[in-house]
């Protein structure tokens, strides 16, 4: 079965951890061409949101809609369309860059040769195809992570923290190509405590705190200071 | 599909594993240890007591299984790389199949050591019925493995998991692993009690129908958050 989407929509999604409220009826959507920023400080929900958007998790009450289609009907065949890079890296550091890249092509029923090259040449570790990934340094891992969670061309991206150990330069490469990605019809949702780095970069600006959703606004910028106001203020 | 996914997590640990010998190396060498030491207490004048081969085998592989079992899933707990595995578009009960099969294998590796020494050591004709004695090992150790795989996989996120995993494990593989070890002293009595290992061979792929079917059902709805 192949399924697609343009929007992605959350409905009155609650998620509680035991007596813990990790969310408390969050209602937004997202839509194909979408950056959209989850900001909010530490604990506000936003990894559970990220977890639940990507089907590792189920909510409380409430119900997530991919298009049309609710999570649990479309089942395995919606992954195929959903790309997460979180806070950890999703990578095996006993195996190489390229064997990390080829099995995750496979899983996803991709041709590792058409596929893998092309990854590797993106993350610019072309020349360290072959090289275990344990010897890496934090940034070229997460360059690698970028890679492997793109690799199937998904149309929901999400990110938790992508930004986490870069460098200038290789920030500015990862913005470009989560521009490129929404340019695409993707829709990027991207959890960050970098407001300087969201703002000019996202389109929609999502804050939560404590589980709640604060506001769900169009991106302007000055970003940092409406931040401020709206999480002070809470 | 279901199949393709269980053989490329298999051929990704075994990757894994090829250039760390890590597990392996740590099972054998527990698994070894076990047996040497209870060789040391129950051996006495090149004379050990009746049935305790088959204790120790059994004792050895659970022991040693358990040990596997946590150290197998620490890796994918190591950039929470069985996220990305529960991510992908595959059935998540061939995930769940694909471990299994590594730690069968794994197990299996350690039982071609385990039943020479015991047999050497403890002077029992472990031998003397070798497709018995496969039937015995085969249907112990899938049953263990089975619940085993499940219960890591569960407790890969616990902060207690390694002191969980056996508390959770043993009390329902108690069955599988007296069966295992009545059917090897089946084996061990002189002469052979041929039709109770058999009966235990039977009763042991009965549990593993049950343990490996439940497994299944239960893996997807456990591991989602």
């Amino acid at each position: 079965m192949s399924v697609d989407f343009t929007s992605v929509q959350l409905l009155d999604v609650s998620r509680h951890f035991g007596r813990r409220r990790a969310l408390s009826r969050v209602s937004l959507s997202a839509a194909s061409g979408d950056i959209v920023a989850l900001l909010g400080p530490n604990g506000a929900g936003k990894s559970t949101l990220i977890t639940i958007l990507a089907t590792l998790a189920t909510p409380t009450s409430g119900e997530v809609r991919y298009g049309d289609q609710p999570a649990a009907r479309l089942g395995a065949a919606l992954r195929i369309r959903i790309g997460l890079l979180a806070h950890e890296l999703h990578l095996y550091p006993e195996l190489s860059a390229r064997q990390n890249l080829a099995f995750f092509a496979e899983l996803y029923g991709l041709d590792p040769r058409t596929t893998v090259d092309a990854a590797l040449e993106s993350a610019g570790l072309a020349d360290r195809a072959d090289d275990t990934v344990s010897g890496f340094s934090r940034g070229m891992r997460q360059r690698l992570a970028l890679e492997r969670a793109l690799l199937h061309g998904p149309r929901l991206v999400l990110f938790d923290e992508p930004f986490t150990g870069l460098d200038d330069r290789a920030v500015g490469i990862v913005a470009d190509r989560l521009r490129a990605l929404a340019a695409g019809g993707a829709i990027v949702v991207l959890a960050t405590h970098d407001l300087d780095l969201a703002d000019g970069l996202v389109n929609r600006v999502v804050l939560i705190r404590g589980g709640r959703l604060l506001s769900d606004e169009v991106a302007t910028t000055g970003l940092r200071a409406r931040y401020r106001a709206l999480i002070g203020a809470a | 599909m279901f199949m393709r996914t269980a053989w490329l997590v298999l051929r990704k640990d075994f990757a894994i594993e090829v250039k760390s010998l890590e597990v392996l190396t740590t099972t054998l060498f527990f698994a070894i240890s076990c047996v040497l030491i209870f060789a040391f207490a129950f051996v006495k004048n090149g004379q050990a007591p009746e049935d305790a081969a088959a204790g120790i085998l059994w004792i050895a592989i659970a022991f040693s299984g358990t040990l596997a079992l946590g150290r197998t899933f620490e890796r994918e707990r190591y950039g929470e790389t069985l996220r990305a595995l529960l991510l992908a578009p595959a059935p998540r009960p061939a995930l769940y199949v694909g471990k299994l099969l590594g730690m069968l294998a794994l197990l299996g590796v350690a039982e071609l050591l385990l039943v020479p020494l015991i047999a050497f050591l403890f002077q029992a004709a472990l031998f003397s019925r070798p497709l018995l004695l496969v039937g015995i090992l085969g249907g112990g150790t899938i049953g263990f493995a089975a619940v085993g795989t499940l219960f890591a996989a569960m407790l890969v996120r616990a902060r207690s998991r390694d002191v969980l995993l056996p508390i959770l494990l043993y009390p329902i593989t108690i069955p599988v692993i007296i069966g295992g070890v009545r059917g090897t002293a089946a084996l061990l009595a002189s002469p052979v009690d041929e039709p109770s290992a058999v009966m235990w061979i039977g009763i042991l792929t009965a549990f593993d129908v049950v343990f490996v079917t439940l497994s299944l059902w239960t893996f997807e709805p456990l591991m989602t958050e």
